[in-house]
């Protein structure tokens, strides 16, 4: 085992997967030469060659095309968009082309793209480097949508991803590529190797997509969360003094609906946040989800915690931000309802 | 396009674009300063070395022209006009902001001077220039749209949609490429199979040409020449600014992808000392008149920071505002 941060484990993601399968290709704006703005790609091109992690230029919508006639022709690309801010040029490729390739050709193509992309508020970006955008993606059948949250599963989803035989938009929460991210921004910088998910073996693991982990088990209420907020939800559960059972979805779709509502049917409360705008967000298809299968386990309305139905301000990011306080108010609240 | 002979040169007019420039590099250097003090945070692009175009292209507009800009924009916003108080709080994130403090460095706006933001977005501003262009036809405004970008943008679809509506439509756009040899960390040359930008216009059948873009009378003249044509009914023409960025892109960049000695070159030939060093010769300035106005441009940018600094914030409250014409509740 080694310590690595996030970054560190999606470069070894990345290693791993070029060293053992040569149809892997990494591709992206500034990936290669310059490694990567978040540095996820550092040193791969000079690993690798330019044949195997390559720069291209500021064209998302040609990036993510390109990633497709790879994927069909036999490779496996794994195209950066630089920030998940960026990715909408490369939206009408995603929706009508990738995810529906295996459909319209009754099975006989599909394309195996990885598209990574950062995401999520906390590094002062304002409303162009801090959206949360996965609500948009869960939405398009035919894409597996995932988010890590923390190093450990970050590497082993993303070898998975790479491995799928389905198109994934992964998700990567910027704010926590250096260290776990309790919601307190006047707090000093916690670093990965405080964390033990930040021991990340050095080799090939996979982590399999579609299932969700008990980060913290609990009697009271469940949290259903994930990315940054599943490390600000464990600051909440502290600030309300409650005995939450705290769930990483991890991966949207597919959903691992087994894993959370066995969660909230125990606790029979339920509270779920997430960074993005409230309406339409995944919360909602997670709140709608949990009625459906845990209606009669219900002790209390469902909560939901999230962004502002606004794009993220650019001079009140913590203000926006669904921070520890709001959590922990919505726990107090499920736990008070009768 | 025929190049203008540049009319005779005027100390006032010498002086006054120096001044231009001038204000700009204060600005942008003190941004710098700040930012390592923490009192500007976020994302933030500088404008260093690349004042010649700004200040150059503004001598030549008139108000009435509409603006579309980049992240890079300061200058822009400075030499079109925006005061810098307003600029500056701006960047604070405070509500005298010129875009009330909600947009950032990133998204200076500003109504009554007809500037239509910077955009994070690369390319992002391009196809809005062809539309508050053929909103200017359609009405018969006898004004053009002014779209800088970046050469990085060219490799986006919408330059390439953009500049064949324009002309396709034959609309009052001038195309002003701020081409400084980088986009982030990827040279020109890794990125386009044709580098020379301007010739990319031939295949919309725009008038294009470059220029250097470090001499600022260069890009008056060329500016002025291009507007004329537009206003006459020409359609758009493209121009090609070479310039060069001193500092880093962003203030999160290493800068890995060039060699000092290259960044020094284009130092050497930068557009402050290119005008000064061609004033001098021509008798126009002294070295008194350059002290005074750098003093005048950092006394401005002192009360600048004054102002940001002893502006209000916008109170949360209202912060759910504007997302709709109306406070949309559910
Ligand atoms: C659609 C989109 N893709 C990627 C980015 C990230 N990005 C920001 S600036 C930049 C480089 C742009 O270079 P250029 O257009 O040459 O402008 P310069 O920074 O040199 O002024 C990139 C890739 C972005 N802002 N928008
Ligand atoms: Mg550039």
């Amino acid at each position: 085992m080694a310590q690595m941060n996030m970054v560190q484990a999606i470069n070894s993601a990345l290693d791993v997967m070029l060293g053992r399968d040569p149809r892997v290709v990494v591709f992206g704006e500034d990936v290669g030469y310059f490694g990567g703005v978040f540095r996820c790609t550092d040193g791969l091109q000079r690993k690798y060659g330019e044949h195997r992690v390559l720069d291209t230029p500021i064209a998302e919508g040609g990036i993510v095309a390109a990633a497709i006639g790879m994927g069909v022709n036999g490779l496996r690309p794994v195209a950066e968009i630089q920030f998940a801010d960026y990715i909408y040029p490369a939206f009408d490729q995603i929706v009508s082309e990738l995810a529906r390739l295996r459909y319209r050709t009754a099975g006989d193509y599909s394309a195996p793209v990885t598209i990574r992309t950062p995401c999520g508020g906390g590094i002062r970006g304002g409303q162009t480097h801090s959206q949360s955008p996965e609500g948009v993606f869960t939405h398009v059948c035919g894409i597996k949508v995932v988010m890590p949250s923390n190093p450990y599963d970050a590497k082993g989803l993303l070898i998975s991803s790479i491995e799928d035989e389905d198109p994934v938009v992964f998700f990567e929460p910027k704010r926590i590529y250096n260290g776990p991210f309790d919601g307190d921004p006047h707090k000093p910088a916690v670093p990965w190797s405080t964390h033990p998910k930040g021991e990340v073996p050095e080799g090939h693991y996979a982590i399999p997509i579609g299932k969700a982990e008990i980060v913290r088990p609990g009697k009271d209420v469940t949290i259903l969360t994930y990315g940054t907020m599943v490390h600000v939800a464990e600051a909440a559960v502290q600030l309300a003094g409650v005995d939450a059972e705290i769930v990483d979805v991890r991966t949207m779709v597919p959903l691992d609906v087994d894993t959370l509502c066995t969660s909230v049917c125990k606790t029979g409360r339920c509270v779920i946040a997430h960074e993005a705008t409230r309406f339409s967000g995944f919360g909602a298809e997670l709140s709608a989800t949990v009625q459906e299968e845990c209606f009669w386990h219900l002790e209390a309305p469902i909560q939901r915690v999230t962004g502002w139905d606004t794009p993220y301000p650019h001079a009140f990011e913590w203000d926006y931000f669904p921070g520890p306080a709001r959590i922990a108010a919505a726990l107090r609240g499920v736990m008070e309802a009768r | 396009m025929n190049a203008l002979v540049a009319p005779a040169l005027t100390q006032t007019h010498g002086l006054a674009l120096l001044r231009a420039m001038l204000r700009i590099r204060a600005f942008e250097d003190r941004c710098y300063q700040l930012y390592g003090q923490m009192r500007i945070r976020g994302f933030l692009h500088l404008y260093n070395g690349e004042e010649a175009v700004a200040a150059g292209a503004f001598a030549a507009l008139r108000p009435e022209d509409a603006i579309v800009s980049t992240y890079r924009e300061h200058g822009h916003a400075l030499a079109r006009g925006v005061p810098m108080n307003r600029v500056m709080a701006e960047l604070f994130g405070k509500q005298t902001g010129c875009s009330g403090g909600r947009g950032g460095s990133m998204h200076l706006f500003d109504v009554t001077r007809k500037f239509y933001g910077g955009n994070a977005i690369v390319a992002g501003g391009l196809p809005i220039a062809v539309g508050l262009a053929l909103a200017q036809k359609l009405r018969g405004e006898p004004a053009l749209t002014a779209c800088f970008f970046g050469d990085g943008a060219v490799a986006e679809g919408e330059f390439h949609e953009s500049l064949n509506l324009a002309a396709l439509w034959r609309l009052p756009v001038l195309f002003l490429c701020e081409n400084n040899r980088y986009a982030m960390g990827t040279a020109l040359d890794r990125a386009q199979a044709e580098t020379d930008i301007s010739l990319k216009a031939g295949a919309y059948r725009i008038p294009a040409a470059a220029l250097d873009g470090m001499d600022v009378f260069a890009v008056e003249t060329a500016v002025a020449d291009a507007a004329r044509g537009i206003r006459g009914g020409g359609g758009p023409v493209l121009l090609e600014m070479r310039t060069y960025r001193f500092r880093a892109h962003s203030m999160f960049d290493p800068q890995l992808y060039r060699d000092r000695a290259e960044v020094e070159q284009w130092r050497k030939k930068g557009p402050l000392i290119t005008l000064t060093t061609r004033l001098k010769a021509l008798g126009l300035m002294s070295e008194e008149d350059y002290q005074r106005l750098e003093r005048e441009c950092n006394a401005e940018v002192d009360a600048a920071v004054a102002f940001a600094e002893r502006s209000p914030w916008e109170p949360v409250s209202s912060l759910e505002r504007f997302v709709y014409a109306e406070r949309h509740r559910r």
